[in-house]
């Protein structure tokens, strides 16, 4: 599905959560005393998902900076980011059972962020870097994956650089990027500056699969060298193996 | 010493142009103000005179190199011809009355005739130099039409030079950025003494490239400005290299980038043009042609600043030189420089191929074409144009410190000035580069970049004495490129104007002081290199070609400008001058369409190798460029070898079948070559399959091991496809050439193999069938098998019949002798020999057809010992004549080379005759008819050679019997022998005949 920037921003616009601004974070500290007496009522009431709801703010986030407050408060010491990462992931870790338990509540439902999801996402990204890497191998097209680089010392990886370069749609392929989510704008300009660009100055112009589709209007560095699809390309030009008789 | 006067002029005209030392009219060439015709008629006799002496003294200055810039005087002369008309200045001189004396102080030029009057006359002495022009600016000059008004010679021989010149010159430099590729090679992390380091400069690239990338959306844009754009970035990112080597990382690849963007890539990769793929899809290629010509008046610079332009950095280099400039760190600066001058000292160093002085003419003859079509001249422009740039940026960068706006320093300043910069070792030893170049003859390589290095110098580097020197030799060898000097082994032409042109733009930057060139005269002593060195250098090898002056040189452009602009500005009948733009249109130009295939197969060739090591490229290419060779030279062995021996039947088939007159070898040539040339044809797919067969086994041999499989058929698919265009892109061009040249080359090697000078072959060709059958025999050397039960070798036939001579000759046993059977054996063996020709060389049949006459002779003079009963010892007549008709029928059908039958009547062999007794003259007379009648021999040659034989000194009777003989034969009818048996004579004196033998 490739959207236009304008069909994107319409939709955009009905999904729209709060953003984690201070005011809506300022909003969330005044409110913060309801946890408390509402655990205390009943402390298996989803309270802080419904606090998030309230809030129109990410359960699972929510749950992050109530966890953090909390530790805050118990261990005198700010506490460190892979142990809160680490007690999102199992909440079980969480000393007090309650906000355990508000805490898993949050995650289960939340389908954007989140440990769970960050888990889901991380599946499908492997799930289509497979099914990239099946694809090349049926098109007998020679490759590099990560590991392989990697263990070679190159300091930028895309997922797989072709050992021959191919055209897409006229235009010269040297690496494939799988990216198992929607390309928008704020993503892919991270992406850009992040990846895109390192590999094209490491290994010259590629492509990119939003195998969720894109902003169409972000496919704007073709003649630069930064492809981008939506799908496995058809038309593959590979060098010619009988040049001599064109 | 004083300034030539050519000199003055220029100077007049280059750098102050619009001023003058006198009050004198002035040549205008504004615009907006409508020419003057100008008119041969309107320059008076003695103004003539005058300005012709000036126009003789003012060429053969130029001539002399006396001028420091040729094409800056070039310029002057052609701002002459295209003077609108003259302007007087404040107190202009009354023009003198016709009776006035011309004093030296009056203007040289006093009107417009005068300026073109003068110009003609000094094109005329330089029109060698202005035929290398690029084609432009002869049809420029060709066109002029107050050039054809006063000169119509001179129009005339520049038009023949436009029409003959192949070169055009296109000045569009398109470019495309690409990344320096990371090798892991180089780049991993192992390279790297910390992980820090490493991810700092993981950092780094990344840095640049934005930069880069940005710099390229920007830098056209009015109001921006690259310090303020892209300075702190610069800098912030500078501030991180710590490490020393991460600074010489990022140097390396710094360099790297710089020379993958701003050399000109039109001669360097090879790449089809930008779009232009796209746009042949749409246009079709004669549209093509236009279409790029409106890209480059589009995107040339309208002007590169005059013909003497200072220094700049256009394009890409602008980048670069503002990044040294913005980056502002001393750490870098060295690093750089370090880096520079390494690589300038490694492709100054490389060996270019040079031509082989051939001792195996012909293979090595091949081997060069084929190199030369794949890119010589190419190969050195790539060089030239790297170190030309390399050598620029260590320029910038050496003297960055002490190069400034303001003006040069005082006198007084300089003194303590020079004293601080004279102890500073430079940068790099360019003088010893100089010299060693010099000496090399690789003056070519090494001046242009040395040029570009020195341009960048400040005000002080001339002084001092070690760059002093430098001018010094660039001054002697200035001199020593005397155009009109053309040596065997010498510069080549083109060679020196691009150095003549080089050096005399170096000799008007600003910051090389006026006066060097005409003060440092001499100077050069104790440097003196010995540049007549002997041995050939790169110098005398054509690597110049007019694209690669004009990219080197872009100000030699001015020329054509400065006529382009006289001819937009003459308003009027210049309506064919001046090409209108057509608008074409194209459906959608912004959508791209889908390149033609071969465009985007070379793109993703030249893409396969940008991520591969080095040497992958390096090893394809010359395996490309080894099997391309060979190849060349297989189908020289094969195909054209195969050409030649039917160019030889042929020739055979031709020359046998009846009614068919010999004729004049080239004509023959000609038809052989039209009949066989075509079959040049199959060259190419024979090529395509030598390529095809051999190529991918090289490859393999050549690349590692490990080579992963996709690769390594890649790359040999690669070098079959290099190796098959080299081989098809000279075959089809000289395969033609190729097979005339062999076949003319077996033809002559025939006839040189058959002996008698073209004399003796007119004398021949008068005569007969038979000799007409010799001739063509010899030009078959090749043996032609025919169906034979028994072969039968000269040699083996040769022998007896040796034996037999010998035995006729003696001396002798008197048990010695051949028996009449073995005589009829020998001669039949011989006729079935010639038959078969099975192992027949013309030699050997030549030795044979001179026996055979020698048999004959014996016959005839009854010289046969015969073996048989003691009574009998001579062969019987009947016998003898019998053997005689064998002879002459295997003179007339089996031979094939010419018969020396002259021999018969040879004073040795008629002393065999004249010593019988008694004397016989029947069976020679018999002869001597047989062979007229059977057109073996003329009537007059037989004539002519007894005349001769009675002129020699013979004893009294047998002169008389040879006056006989010659009645005899002159009477026409048969006359029987027993007529001529009873004019038996007196025994002769065999001492004086045989002494005459």
């Amino acid at each position: 599905m490739i959207l236009t920037k304008a069909q994107y921003e319409e939709i955009a616009q009905c999904l729209v959560s709060v953003p984690p601004t201070r005011q809506s974070l300022r909003k969330l500290k005044q409110r913060f005393p309801r946890y408390l007496s509402g655990v205390v009522k009943d402390g298996a009431a989803p309270v802080l998902l419904e606090l998030a709801n309230e809030m129109d703010y990410a359960p699972s986030l929510m749950a992050r900076i109530i966890l953090e407050r909390f530790l805050q408060e118990h261990e005198e010491t700010p506490p460190s980011k892979s142990v809160i990462n680490s007690m999102l992931r199992d909440p079980s870790q969480i000393p007090d059972g309650v906000l355990a338990n508000q805490v898993y509540q949050c995650i289960v439902n939340d389908c954007c962020y989140g440990p769970l999801v960050d888990c889901i996402k991380h599946a499908i990204g492997h799930e289509h870097e497979v099914l990239l890497r099946d694809l090349l191998l049926e098109k007998n097209l020679s490759f590099l994956d990560e590991d392989q680089l990697r263990a070679k010392g190159y300091d930028k990886t895309p997922d797989f650089i072709l050992q021959v370069p191919v055209a897409v749609e006229g235009h010269i392929i040297h690496w494939i990027e799988s990216k198992a989510s929607f390309g928008d704008e704020c993503s892919h300009h991270a992406y850009l500056h992040d990846q895109f660009w390192s590999y094209w100055n490491r290994f010259g112009p590629g492509l990119v699969i939003y195998w969720y589709g894109f902003i169409q209007e972000l496919d704007c560095n073709r003649e630069r060298g930064i492809l981008l699809k939506a799908s496995f390309p058809t038309d593959i030009v590979t060098l010619c193996h009988s040049i001599s008789s064109s | 010493m004083a300034s030539p006067p050519g000199a003055e002029v220029c100077k007049r005209s280059g750098r102050c142009s619009g001023r003058s030392a006198s009050g004198s009219p002035l040549p205008d060439r504004t615009g907006h103000l409508a020419a003057e015709p100008a008119d041969p008629a309107r320059v008076s006799s003695r103004q003539r005179q005058r300005l012709r002496l000036v126009a003789l003294v003012y060429s053969a200055v130029m001539a002399e190199n006396l001028v420091p810039n040729l094409f800056l005087e070039l310029y002057f002369v052609l701002q002459l011809l295209t003077a609108r008309r003259m302007v007087a200045t404040g107190d202009s001189h009354p023009d003198p009355g016709p009776g006035a004396p011309d004093s030296v102080g009056s203007p040289l030029f006093r009107n417009v005739h005068d300026c073109v009057f003068f110009a003609v006359q000094v094109l005329e002495r330089q029109l060698q130099v202005l035929s290398y022009l690029d084609k432009g600016t002869l049809k420029l000059l060709a066109e002029n039409e107050r050039l054809l008004c006063f000169s119509p010679a001179l129009q005339s021989r520049l038009r023949a030079a436009y029409e003959g010149s192949v070169a055009k010159v296109s000045l569009a430099m398109p470019h495309s950025a690409q990344a320096v590729s990371f090798q892991p090679e180089t780049d991993n992390r192992a390279n790297f003494s910390s992980d820090r380091a490493f991810h700092t400069f993981k950092k780094q690239r990344d840095v640049f490239y934005e930069v880069l990338r940005e710099w390229e959306d920007h830098h056209e844009e009015p109001g921006w400005d690259f310090e303020k754009g892209l300075g702190s970035r610069i800098r912030a990112m500078m501030g991180q290299l710590s490490a020393a080597c991460s600074h010489s990382h990022f140097v390396r690849l710094f360099q790297k980038q710089l020379l993958q963007m701003c050399q000109d890539p039109g001669g360097a990769a090879g790449v089809v043009l930008g779009e232009a793929p796209d746009v042949l899809s749409m246009l079709g290629a004669d549209k093509l042609g236009r279409l790029r010509r409106l890209q480059e008046r589009l995107l040339a610079p309208q002007s590169s600043g005059g013909p003497c332009p200072p220094p700049t950095f256009p394009g890409c280099q602008g980048f670069f030189r503002d990044f040294i400039l913005s980056a502002s760190s001393f750490q870098f600066n060295q690093h750089l420089m370090d880096s520079l001058s390494l690589k300038i000292q490694e492709l100054n160093g490389l060996t270019l191929p040079q031509p082989e002085p051939s001792e195996d003419e012909g293979e090595s003859d091949v081997d060069w074409q084929v190199r030369q079509n794949g890119g010589e001249r190419r190969q050195f422009a790539v060089v030239m144009l790297s170190l030309r740039l390399l050598a620029k940026f260590l320029g910038f960068v050496a003297f960055l410190p002490y190069r400034g706006p303001e003006p040069p320093p005082t006198r007084e300043l300089q003194d303590s000035i020079l004293a601080l910069r004279s102890q500073v070792p430079p940068v790099l030893d360019v003088r010893a580069l100089l010299q060693q170049g010099l000496q090399a003859r690789r003056a070519v390589l090494t001046v242009p970049w040395l040029v570009e290095f020195l341009s960048l110098a400040d005000h002080i580097v001339p002084l001092l004495d070690y760059y002093r020197s430098i001018f010094g030799l660039l001054l002697h060898l200035h001199r020593s490129l005397v155009l009109s000097e053309e040596s065997e082994g010498g510069m080549c032409f083109l060679n020196k104007l691009l150095l003549l042109a080089v050096l005399g733009w170096l000799f008007q930057i600003p910051t090389v002081p006026e006066d060097l060139f005409f003060l440092e005269e001499g100077q050069a002593d104790g440097l003196e290199v010995d540049i007549e060195a002997s041995g050939r250098g790169l110098d005398s090898v054509p690597v110049v070609d007019q694209h690669l002056l004009y990219t080197c040189c872009p100000y030699i452009g001015e020329l054509r400008k400065l006529l382009a602009s006289w001819v937009s500005g003459s308003s009027g009948r210049s309506g064919g001058f001046v090409r209108k733009i057509t608008p074409t249109t194209t459906t959608g130009l912004g959508a791209r369409l889908p390149q033609t295939i071969q465009g985007l197969q070379a793109q993703l060739a030249q893409a396969f190798f940008h991520n591969q090591p080095p040497s992958l490229r390096r090893t394809v290419e010359f395996v490309a460029e080894r099997i391309g060779s060979n190849c060349v030279k297989h189908i020289k062995a094969t195909l054209v070898a195969d050409l030649v021996c039917q160019a030889e039947s042929l020739l055979q088939e031709q020359l046998v079948s009846p009614g068919q007159k010999e004729g004049d070898p080239a004509q023959l040539l000609e038809s052989l070559c039209s009949q066989l040339c075509p079959h040049g044809a199959q060259a190419l797919s024979q090529a395509r399959e030598f390529c095809q067969k051999k190529s991918p086994g090289a490859v393999r041999a050549l690349l590692p091991e490990e080579t992963p499989a996709a690769v390594l058929s890649s790359a040999e698919n690669i070098a079959v496809g290099l190796a098959t265009e080299k081989a098809c892109t000279w075959l089809s061009a000289n395969i033609t050439a190729l097979i005339r040249r062999e076949v003319k080359a077996a033809v002559s090697r025939a006839l040189r193999v058959q002996g008698p000078e073209p004399a003796a072959r007119g004398e021949r060709r008068g005569c007969s069938r038979a000799s007409s059958l010799a001739v063509c025999a010899a030009i078959s050397p090749l043996p032609q098998p025919q169906p034979q039960p028994q072969h039968d070798s000269s040699s083996l036939c040769s022998c007896p019949h040796q034996d037999v001579l010998a035995l006729a000759a003696g001396p002798r046993d008197p048990e010695e002798g051949v028996s009449p059977e073995h005589v009829e054996q020998l001669l039949g063996q011989l006729s079935q020999m010639l038959q078969c020709r099975q192992y027949l060389c013309p030699p050997a049949e030549q030795h044979l057809a001179k026996c055979s006459v020698e048999l004959a002779s014996l016959l005839v003079a009854d010289q046969v010992p015969v073996l048989g009963p003691p009574a009998q010892h001579q062969l019987e007549r009947g016998q003898a004549r019998r053997f005689l008709n064998m002879l002459l029928s295997l003179w007339k059908d089996d031979f094939q080379v010419p018969v020396p039958l002259q021999l018969l009547l040879s004073p040795r062999n008629m002393g065999l005759l004249a010593a019988t007794r008694p004397r016989q003259w029947d069976l020679l007379l018999f002869l001597l008819r047989e062979l007229v009648e059977q057109g073996l021999m003329g009537r007059a040659q037989i004539e002519a050679c007894l005349g001769s034989l009675r002129e020699a000194q013979w004893p009294e009777d047998i002169s008389k019997e040879l006056a006989t003989l010659f009645s005899l034969f002159l009477a026409e009818p048969h006359i029987p022998e027993p007529q001529l048996r009873a004019r038996e004579l007196v025994q002769p004196n065999r001492g004086t005949v045989l002494a005459q033998s």
